[in-house]
């Protein structure tokens, strides 16, 4: 099961670097989500796929998953969604004030800033 | 009660939730910071008697025992720095008031700057890896709140790429953290190191230590600075105070903590690599501060030549080294807050951040000029200032371990530091002042972005003078620290015996 889990993160990262390395920021900016989607698979895979109850206590289970690396992603989604977020909005200013999209072109004149 | 480990997060952490409640109310904002800000000094203070006396102190959040909960722990590197950062964020604090203008200051300037600290002074104090990271995204977004606040045009422009490399960096952080959990089955970095050092470290090991090392050295600087000098150019100069002070000092403790605690068992590997990369930034920080006339890009690369300092010290592996590491961090911390500090004073008297459109300025601003000249001798390390005692006994530590070829890159390093700083202080203190139409000519073609906003010809005095104080206070530090060098060692050698012999930390973490 692993070995699946990790063509699938290697393909995830492979699409994540190729889109960071393109002018847009747009383009950057489904980037990064890319590679946070495959290193929060990744975290999920390194710690094993055995098989084994949701880690809920009461079910009666003999075997549970491992809860630790599902807390670690959660949190990571949760920082890793602000940051998204925020990327956006930063886009999109500079967008207004840059009066362009790529990354590292140089500026034309855009709107003044806060209109 | 070791409660007080926690006090320089909660502190903060709660003065910035505070905050967010009275954004226009700007008077209350500035006392609360500076009440705030003298609370850390004292609580980083009382820390470090206590680790002085008793020896390394944990506290166990919830009461979870180590290897479950996450642990804080303040060793003497850790509360060391935690007091060098919280001296260094008061006094930004206060040129903050003088500098920072008051559109930012009503859109949450403060609150981002709290929530900074939070970040810096929780990563310095955690003793959990997963929890490092946290507390590094904590202090990154407030970063990133920070170099696009007030969003000109420069900031919209290095602001996107600065995001990019910090997530990216981050992202490699969690799949780090993923092999290393996968390898070992632990979060805990005493527990890690534990079962490190069981298994043997080589192999997997060695590839997850090197990943760690990317992550951090991106964070720091450490030879991946590609992205170090235009971002550093971008926010208003308090700021930049503020990022070149602590945030890349966040990134080598990292570096010195994983290196010393974690991964400290196959040094003809790993330490070979850091002593490269050691060389590598040593040698490009100092042609580019050699290179440049524009004031804020050489005091970035002077930012880099730091960096190559401290990771030489790690890379030596020697007990001097240590010290050297531990006594250099601490003087680069408050030294390169004050070098941003007096850089953004000098830009506001002058009125132009080029070498070329400045002159004389000694006649009107001789204290600025004095302290800049005497920073310029802190910072390549002339006998009684800061810079000195860590940058001899990290030279020492390379001599012991044989590295003859990094010493003299090292010492050459400080020379480039020296003709950099004096550069400014000859062609900006000494000589004519500019032609006034060319100054103009510049003011009107808005060649420079580093212009302090204008302002009220009235409240120009008193704000020269919080800028002053500010300066003194760190000064302060850095000539004391200088003089008394001997008492300092003492802490500083307490500190690098921890680093030399992770059994120590181990040992206070895991109570065994």
């Amino acid at each position: 099961m692993e070995w699946i889990m990790a063509i699938a993160v290697g393909v995830l990262f492979m699409i994540g670097v190729y889109l960071i390395l393109s002018k847009s920021l747009l383009r950057v900016i489904l980037g990064t989500s890319l590679l946070t989607h495959g290193v929060h698979l990744l975290l999920l895979t390194m710690a094993g796929l055995k098989r084994g109850a949701a880690p809920v206590l009461g079910g009666g289970s003999e075997s549970y998953a491992d809860p630790l690396p599902q807390a670690l992603i959660l949190t990571s989604i949760v920082i890793s969604f602000g940051i998204t977020a925020l990327y956006f909005v930063l886009a999109y200013r500079a967008y207004q004030t840059r009066g362009t999209d790529e990354i590292d072109g140089s500026d034309t004149d855009g709107k003044e800033a806060g209109s | 009660m070791n409660n007080l480990l926690v006090l320089p997060v909660l502190l903060p952490m709660a003065i910035a939730v505070f905050l967010m409640f009275f954004r226009k109310n700007i008077r209350l904002q500035r006392v609360l910071g500076v009440i705030g800000g003298i609370a850390n000094v004292v609580i980083a203070g009382v820390i470090v008697h206590r680790v002085r006396t008793g020896g390394i102190q944990t506290l166990e959040l919830g009461g979870w025992a180590p290897p479950y909960g996450i642990v804080f722990v303040a060793d003497m590197f850790a509360a060391l720095l935690v007091l060098a950062a919280s001296v260094t964020g008061l006094a930004v604090l206060i040129y903050s008031f003088a500098s920072i203008g008051r559109e930012r200051e009503e859109h949450y300037y403060y609150t981002s700057f709290h929530f900074l600290l939070v970040g810096v002074y929780g990563s310095f104090l955690t003793g959990d890896i997963f929890n490092l990271f946290v507390f590094f995204e904590v202090m990154l977004i407030s970063s990133y709140a920070l170099i696009t606040l007030g969003g000109s045009k420069k900031q919209m422009r290095e602001a996107p790429k600065y995001l990019l490399v910090n997530i990216l960096s981050s992202t490699l952080f969690v799949a780090a953290v993923a092999y290393l959990y996968a390898a070992v089955g632990t979060l805990n970095m005493a527990h890690l190191s534990q079962r490190i050092a069981e298994a043997g470290q080589g192999g997997v090991l060695n590839v997850i230590a090197v990943l760690f090392l990317i992550v951090f050295s991106l964070k720091a600087g450490l030879f991946l600075f590609f992205w170090l000098p235009s971002a550093y150019g971008a926010p208003p100069f308090a700021v930049r105070a503020l990022f070149g002070g602590l945030l890349t000092k966040v990134g080598l403790y990292a570096i010195v903590r994983t290196f010393t605690l974690i991964f400290p068992n196959d040094p003809s590997f790993t330490h070979a690599w850091i002593a490269g990369m050691a060389a590598a930034t040593m040698i490009l920080g100092g042609i580019g501060a050699a290179a440049y006339r524009d004031i804020p890009r050489i005091l970035n690369y002077n930012v880099l030549i730091g960096v190559g300092f401290v990771a030489f010290g790690l890379a030596t592996g020697t007990r001097d080294g240590m010290d050297g590491v531990v006594f250099y961090m601490l003087h680069d911390i408050l030294s390169k807050g004050l070098m941003f500090v007096l850089g953004g004073m000098l830009i506001a008297a002058a009125g132009s951040d080029k070498l070329d459109r400045m002159g004389g300025l000694i006649r009107s601003r001789p204290g600025l000029g004095w302290m800049f000249f005497i920073l310029a001798l802190a910072l390549t390390g002339i006998p009684p200032l800061s810079g000195f005692a860590g940058k001899v006994l990290i030279v020492r530590g390379g001599l012991e371990d044989g590295m003859v070829t990094l010493s003299l890159v090292a010492l050459a390093s400080s020379l480039l530091t020296l003709y950099s700083l004096i550069k400014i202080f000859r062609e900006a203190f000494w000589g004519t002042e500019p032609e006034p139409e060319a100054a103009a000519e510049m003011l009107a073609s808005g060649e420079s972005d580093d212009r302090q906003p204008p302002r009220a010809e009235s409240g120009r005095g008193k704000q020269t003078t919080l800028a002053s104080a500010s300066a003194v206070l760190l000064l302060l530090f850095v000539i004391g620290i200088g003089l008394a060098a001997n008492g300092v060692h003492g802490f500083a050698a307490q500190a690098g015996a921890t680093l030399d012999n992770p059994g120590l930390y181990i040992e206070a973490v895991l109570k065994e």
